[in-house]
């Protein structure tokens, strides 16, 4: 088939369950794959690492000329994203709150506890919204300080902003945009006003510290706060719950290798990370250069919508040996599981800490569990591609 | 045990930090200090750096005297 | 010489960074014969860089920085024995207890040492101290922990700044002199060096520059120092931070063309004899090592990098037990780093190889900007301040000879990126620090003339 179809082809929703053979084909097209929309493909791991480190390489869709409100920090360039990157760390990791992750162990610890406490054995279960959905909510609410009995409300506003943000070629999104468009103010008016109620009376969390910033320098407008919470209530869980259930998905079709787990559960840490190079929980982003340049002796126009497809790179085999193979003692293994360079995961810490309790807690009952359905029902985003159940029988 | 980082991979990423603050600590916004010996309660910490380490710079072993004096 | 490679008798001289590595690369490349390391100080392979800084802040002791290690090299340890000469023809290293190991291959890793005093008496004042050692890195942050009035610290090089920022960090008074014009110009050229001295000032540093130290005072404790502008620094400790001396005198009747700029070696480790012939059984690497790279004229280099230590060594290493034709060369960029005064400084290629610079993203102001040196017209080196995640990029370009100035359109561009200014590398013969990247063959410019 035309390699300038391949993104439209990957995009479509039945690749979901399985884009790894168009990813294949992608890389075998070359290096860059021009589609026919004008936009141009980018599946081997070298090239996306060097675009990735690129300082030409635009994260903002104004620079390809979209007119649009300024994005939050992951869509911004540095230094203004630099700038807010650093603001919003200092309540959340080094060199402010460098403790401030490992403190919530205990707390991951217990909310997974009660979640499985019904997993009994002979029950069936979906284990995205009996468990790999409700833990990261949980845990980015506690964070953030947002109400947990809210969820309904930001999950309404959550699904409309990522179904906008997602990849989709040839098709009128219009109406998905305004949707996210609506959704993303509302969202951000709900937590700008969650912060104002804190201020002066702050808690523990990350909306009370932005509140209470007393440093003129330090502090965060009212729409750069918005931009901020919005961007970590979503990034928080909707991709943690990826990593979970693709987890969850991959140790159930490998059954040897959660027996390994099992025997030598301080492997654990690097499986996670054979599981974000596997089923990263991110499948592509946008880039945009910001000059001409050239790309393995391809020119790019400034402005070109370069999309980097991690899950492509992240089974290059001139990069990783047998990277069809879930392997969990695999070294030298830098993915693309939480992107790379400066716009690298915020949350990745978070995530990662979720991720060894989840299937830490999870592995025991998993011996004598089987899927219901293989492949399960995806969700339909293509970008942040997980299922979106998971049927197990326990 | 021991741990060191080799420093001319590191980029600042801080993920030791995260997993592990008790032996790892940003020096200013990127510069990386760490505690060169692992106490006993902090080595699975540190296996967690050294996995998520994005560049792969943290090596965990034990020194040669424990083995070989 | 057993037909096989893999197999016979492999003799290690230096038993740090380089020393180690070697050792367990040789194993990681199937060496299955009998291996020795023989290293002067009685201690198994430590790790330096700590030393002026975790150490002497208190986070890290002295005696707890053994290197881990990747793998047992299955070797036989020899510390606290110092080689005194090799014989080429019998194939033997002389240890200073008078006996000789017969090699089959030998590995020559014996890095450097501190430049001492030039005043043996003075050297020998309670207080004053070199910092290259276990024992110097415990003895200094014994006397720092104990607050002194005020530390002198001799010599604006990395070494000499780090542990200025870290006595300013414990709330210490000290003074940096410097002979050249501003801390770390020999080795990041004079723009990057002024940065340097605003960091130091802002930081409570009495910087002086343009001045040498011609006298440590004290009777029997040190008490201060003369400057050549006539002042005098009142101090109770001394660092003599001046840059490294190659351990290189054991081997002065050896035949080897090793000399106080080191070891001549070619791309593959091997060394050359004193006629300029290389020799198939005797490797070099890391400090003491000279060699030529191809991206800088083939000049040869000699580099005080940790990271060079580790990829010389797994080069040599993989080269000693491999025929010519699967032998590797050692290409890789020089890369080093030096956390100070809250500021993450990497660089990569060779900034003295330059004649002219650009700042290509960020600010001085910012405190957080990429440095681009071009040479000729190709870029030959780039140094971050707080953006190492740009490096890779530079890297890159140094790697393809890529034009200088680099190309347009980063963001976080300074206004004037493509506007070239000079990179005005001093002579380092007028520097109290040498720089840790030396060009030791001829230079670029005709300002360098001596190393």
């Amino acid at each position: 088939m035309d390699s300038d179809t391949l993104l439209a082809r990957i995009t479509d929703y039945a690749s979901r369950p399985n884009p790894y053979p168009l990813y294949a084909e992608l890389r075998e097209a070359g290096p860059v794959v021009w589609q026919a929309g004008g936009n141009c493909l980018i599946g081997g791991y070298h090239q996306i690492a060097a675009l990735l480190h690129d300082p030409r390489m635009s994260a903002d869709p104004r620079t390809r000329g979209e007119m649009t409100h300024k994005p939050p920090f992951l869509r911004l360039d540095d230094p203004e994203h630099h700038r807010l990157r650093t603001l919003t760390m200092r309540p959340f990791g080094p060199p402010h709150s460098p403790r401030r992750v490992d403190s919530m162990r205990g707390e991951i610890g217990r909310i997974t506890e009660e979640l499985t406490e019904t997993f009994e054995a002979g029950r069936q279960i979906d284990l995205v919204d009996d468990f790999a959905y409700p833990l990261p909510v949980a845990v980015i609410c506690r964070l953030l300080g947002v109400p947990h009995e809210d969820e309904p409300l930001f999950r309404a506003w959550s699904d409309a902003i990522v179904a906008s943000a997602d990849v989709r070629p040839d098709q009128d999104t219009t109406d998905t945009d305004k949707a996210g468009d609506q959704a993303r103010i509302e969202m951000g008016g709900y937590l700008v006003n969650l912060a104002e109620q804190r201020r002066g009376k702050p808690g523990d969390d990350m909306l009370s510290a932005f509140a209470n910033e007393l440093d003129p320098a330090l502090r965060l407008t009212q729409e750069e706060l918005a931009e901020t919470a919005v961007l970590l209530l979503i990034a928080g869980h909707e991709t943690t719950v990826n990593l979970i259930t693709n987890g969850v998905l991959t140790l159930l079709r490998q059954p040897e290798q959660q027996d390994r787990l099992r025997r030598e559960p301080e492997l654990l840490p690097r499986a996670v990370e054979e599981l974000l190079r596997y089923e990263p929980p991110v499948h592509m982003r946008e880039r945009i250069p910001h000059a001409d340049m050239e790309v393995a002796g391809t020119r790019i126009p400034a402005g070109t919508s370069v999309i980097l497809v991690f899950g492509s790179g992240n089974r290059d085999p001139r990069r990783f040996p047998d990277p069809d193979r879930f392997d969990p003692t695999r070294a030298d293994n830098q993915h693309f599981g939480f992107g790379s360079g400066i716009h690298v995961c915020f949350g990745a810490p978070l995530a990662r800490i979720e991720a060894y309790t989840a299937l830490g807690a999870l592995l025991p009952r998993l011996a004598t569990a089987q899927l219901v359905q293989d492949p399960p029902p995806y969700r339909q985003n293509a970008m942040l591609r997980g299922p979106r159940h998971l049927p197990i029988q326990l | 045990m021991r741990t060191v980082v080799d420093l001319t991979r590191c980029q600042g990423y801080a993920q030791c930090v995260f997993h592990a603050p008790e032996v790892f600590a940003l020096h200013g916004e990127e510069g990386l200090l760490y505690a060169t010996a692992v106490p006993d309660d902090q080595v699975a910490r540190v296996r967690e750096a050294a996995a998520a380490c994005p560049v792969q710079a943290i090596l965990l072993g034990e020194e040669v005297t424990s083995r070989a004096l | 010489m057993p037909s096989d490679l893999k197999e016979g008798r492999i003799v290690v001289v230096g038993a740090s960074l380089a020393g180690l590595r070697a050792a367990e690369a040789l194993r990681e490349e199937g060496f299955t014969g009998e291996l020795t390391v023989v290293g002067d100080e009685p201690h198994a392979p430590y790790d330096r860089p700590p030393l002026s800084k975790q150490v002497l802040l208190g986070q890290a002791t002295a005696y707890t920085t053994e290197l881990p290690l990747r793998r047992d090299p299955d070797a036989e340890w020899r510390f606290g024995v110092r080689a005194t000469g090799v014989d080429l023809l019998a194939k033997q290293v002389l240890l200073e207890d008078g006996e000789s190991l017969p090699y089959d291959r030998l590995l020559i890793a014996t890095g450097t040492r501190a430049r001492p005093w030039p005043d043996p008496d003075e050297a020998a004042l309670d207080g004053v101290f070199t910092l290259r050692t276990r024992e110097d890195g415990a003895g200094l942050a014994e006397r720092l922990a104990a607050g002194p009035e005020r530390v002198l610290v001799i010599g604006g090089g990395f070494t000499g700044s780090e542990i200025a920022s870290a006595c300013r960090e414990m709330g210490l008074q000290v003074t940096v002199a410097e002979r050249g014009p501003a801390p770390l110009v020999g080795a990041l050229g004079a723009t990057l060096s002024k940065l340097a001295a605003v960091m130091q000032r802002n930081h409570g540093v009495d910087l002086r520059t343009g001045v040498t130290v011609t006298a440590l005072t004290g009777n029997g404790a040190f008490t201060g120092a003369e400057l050549s502008d006539g002042s005098r620094v009142h101090a109770d400790v001394c660092v003599v931070a001046l840059g490294a001396l190659r351990n290189v005198e054991w081997l002065a009747d050896s035949g080897l063309a090793a000399g106080p700029r080191g070891i001549a070696c070619d791309a593959g480790c091997r060394a050359f004899t004193m006629y300029g012939i290389v020799t198939d059984d005797i490797f070099v690497a890391g400090d003491v090592s000279r060699f030529p790279h191809p991206l800088f004229g083939y000049q040869m280099l000699s580099l005080e990098h940790w990271g060079n230590a580790v990829e010389q060594a797994e080069v040599a290493a993989h080269n000693m037990v491999s025929p010519g034709a699967l032998q590797r060369p050692h290409l890789s960029i020089p890369t080093f780093w030096s956390t100070q005064f809250g500021l993450n400084i990497k660089s990569v290629g060779v900034p003295t190889y330059s004649d002219h610079i650009v700042i290509a993203q960020g600010s001085l102001e910012a405190r957080r900007l990429a440095m681009v040196y071009g040479y000729q017209g190709r870029v030959t080196a780039a140094v971050t301040v707080d953006m190492a995640k740009s490096l890779d990029y530079y890297r890159h370009l140094i790697e393809t000879a890529a034009p200088f100035p680099p190309p347009p359109g980063a963001a976080d561009r300074a206004i004037a990126a493509d506007i070239t200014i000079p990179s005005a590398v001093p002579d380092p013969s007028g520097l109290s620090h040498g720089p840790t990247v030396a060009l030791t063959g001829h230079l670029p410019d005709r300002r360098l003339t001596v190393v």
